[in-house]
């Protein structure tokens, strides 16, 4: 077995690209449910609109890579406006409902024969990140000691991603100390006490879903410059639900759980596909053919989720006083 | 220093009894018929009425509320007085009908708002916001707040001095409501009373000229009661007034100026406590109109022969087994 191979991919893997983009995703859940307490399970529809506005606004439109980052974000803070605006006065159900099926619309869209000329079908849409790559500080080249090394473009994405997380979350930090986030968290707690209390509660939930979706939008535009490309398919329903799991993982209503947990998350796919693989080509696991490996990670990190959520139910950084007063 | 303690103490004492008699002479020689007009009325309801499909819930042709006095809203289960509450506060939207609070018209205004103008209400199973600590749960009843906007929340230096304020403000109403050793416990540790407590003191954080409490002693422990009492009994002292849905008639009577009866969704009567329950329309709305009267020769008979058919049918019933 290549042990270098399995450790050098698992300890990258707890910086890469795919940890990045998820902890931005994930710190955009945990805004909305970790601390607010709505329901969004269209998250991955906030990160395909920026991924697609960049590249449409690119490709089809010819416009500047700034521009484009515009047109994400902006995508994104519409998004939000047309899913809270008819839903936030509701039930907290009614927004799960219309969240997870606007995000399969939108992929939908995305993928669908009639805007082939715009979104590019299932294949999506390429060529769009070279505006980004011209800003590299960095020479090309490797940088890094031995395996742990990283090629230019690597670096600068991840660098510009570990930067976002930083910002996101001290962004976070402060709002969830002030004023502002104590009504988050009240409202979380209880919308009607909220209102007794003379406060608005509609446009803070209205401002946490467009906090949250801007923030988890960032992730959408890392994916598409780390891989210089969008597919329709990278944004479906599975994106959300692995965000979902890391914030329950790093801990809910914790600034840094979603980083902490999107890295465990990640370092633990990325070691268990490593070492099954590595040991049904060594031929230790007679009854497993290497494509069932892929799923079977999938299995046994859902294991060790379940284990997490019977033993240590509040995730990494939670407190297990906060979750033991489930009032409803 | 003690000399000045105990002064102000004395002319608080005076003030105190101050209140209460004028709030008693406001209400002396009005007359016992709903909707009576009070002399200076802080709330004004003309023909609230609210459906639910084809239900009556709430019908109230016309209300005062007397200012700075405590007015107890009495009646059977089931009467409205919660749904009458939630019109009132714009927590659901009446079917028809009017309201001024303080000359402002409160129809259809938003919750939040309805707080804003200074009247507010407690519920009656109780919201402590349970995973917010008990001092955080206070400084949320604070109003005006400069760091509760998203992009000056963002730079501390701009709300900190406020919120120290705030936090003082808290202590204080903390303190007197005997909360203080929990300041920073979860609200979800609580006692039931002292929850009850925490959301009275919390309501007083907005600084309200009116506070509704729905229903303030359900599940209340008999210890804290008489505190919780002499809470409601201060309100009226600093000069608030006082609306409140109540079942225990003990604590209508010692705490109340004034009494509404509600049945039915309609107002029926309107008294001074101790000789509210004395009313005939009251005793009819709570026990039926003829509860005292002797039965007829034929009623008496109608029921032997329900009770002997139903005898016969069990033990029938008793026999195919």
């Amino acid at each position: 077995m290549d042990w270098i191979t399995i450790i050098s991919t698992t300890v990258k893997s707890a910086i890469g690209v795919e940890t990045v983009l998820y902890a931005l995703a994930a710190i955009g859940i945990n805004i909305h449910f970790g601390y607010t307490g709505l329901l969004n399970f269209g998250q991955a529809a906030f990160m395909g609109v920026a991924g697609y506005g960049l590249a449409v606004t690119v490709t089809v439109l010819g416009l500047p890579f700034w521009v484009g980052i515009g047109v994400g974000l902006a995508a994104a803070v519409l998004l939000a406006l047309l899913l809270g605006a008819p839903t936030l006065r509701l039930r907290a159900d009614y927004l799960a409902i219309v969240t997870i099926a606007a995000a399969e619309i939108v992929r939908l869209v995305f993928r669908s024969v009639q805007f082939r000329d715009v979104f590019g079908g299932s294949d999506g849409q390429r060529g769009f990140s070279d505006g980004f790559y011209a800003l590299n500080p960095f020479p090309e080249g490797e940088y890094g000691i031995g395996w742990f090394s990283f090629n230019h473009r690597l670096l600068w994405i991840m660098l510009v991603g570990w930067v976002l997380v930083a910002l996101s979350c001290g962004i976070v930090y402060l709002l969830m100390r002030s004023p502002w986030g104590r009504v988050l968290k009240a409202i979380r707690e209880d919308e009607d006490a909220v209102r007794s209390l003379g406060k608005n509660v509609f446009s803070y939930k209205m401002q946490s879903l467009i906090l949250g979706g801007v923030i988890g939008s960032l992730g959408g535009f890392i994916y598409g410059l780390a891989y210089a490309s969008v597919q329709p398919d990278v944004f479906g329903t599975e994106t959300t639900f692995f965000a979902y799991t890391i914030v329950i993982l790093g801990g809910a209503a914790r600034v840094l759980g979603p980083v902490v947990g999107s890295m465990i998350f990640w370092v633990l796919l990325v070691l268990v596909n490593g070492v099954l693989s590595e040991a049904v080509q060594a031929g230790y696991i007679p009854f497993m053919t290497s494509i069932q490996v892929g799923p079977v990670r999938y299995i046994l990190v859902g294991l060790g989720l379940i284990l997490l959520l019977i033993f240590r139910p509040q995730g990494i950084f939670g407190d297990k006083r906060e979750i033991a007063f489930d009032v409803r | 220093m003690s000399a000045k303690t105990s002064s102000a103490e004395t002319s608080a004492e005076t003030t105190m009894s101050d209140r209460k008699a004028a709030a008693l002479a406001a209400f002396k020689d009005l007359a016992r018929d709903p909707g009576v007009p009070k002399p200076d009325p802080i709330l004004v309801v003309d023909g609230v009425t609210r459906r639910f499909g084809g239900l009556t819930a709430v019908e109230v042709a016309h209300v005062e509320i007397q200012r700075g006095s405590i007015t107890a809203l009495i009646g059977p289960n089931g009467a409205g007085k919660t749904t009458f509450f939630n019109q009132l506060t714009g927590f659901d939207t009446a079917d028809a009908g009017k309201w001024t609070f303080n000359g402002q018209s409160m129809s259809g205004v938003p919750a939040h708002r309805v707080a804003r103008a200074g009247m507010v209400r407690t519920f009656q199973l109780t919201k402590a916001l349970s995973r917010l600590t008990v001092l955080e749960n206070m400084r949320l009843g604070a109003q005006q707040q400069r760091g509760e906007n998203f992009w000056r929340a963002l730079v501390p230096s701009a709300w900190r001095a406020q919120e120290d304020a705030i936090t003082e403000q808290a202590e204080e109403l903390l303190a007197r409501f005997k909360l203080d050793a929990k300041r920073e416990d979860f609200a979800g540790s609580l006692s039931g009373g002292q929850r009850k407590l925490l959301e009275m003191a919390r309501a007083l954080m907005v600084k309200p000229e009116l506070v509704m409490l729905d229903e303030p002693m359900a599940g209340v422990n008999p210890a804290l009661t008489q505190s919780l009492l002499g809470h409601v009994k201060d309100l009226r002292d600093q000069g608030m007034t006082v609306l409140f849905v109540e079942h225990d008639m003990d604590m209508v009577r010692d705490i109340s100026d004034w009494v509404i009866v509600m049945a039915q969704g309609a107002i029926i009567a309107e008294g001074p406590p101790d000789t509210i329950m004395s009313d005939a329309r009251v005793i009819d709305a709570y026990l039926g109109a003829h509860h005292d009267a002797p039965l007829s020769e034929s009623e008496l008979e109608e029921q032997l022969h329900q009770a002997e058919a139903a005898l016969e049918a069990e033990i029938e019933e008793e026999t195919q087994k």
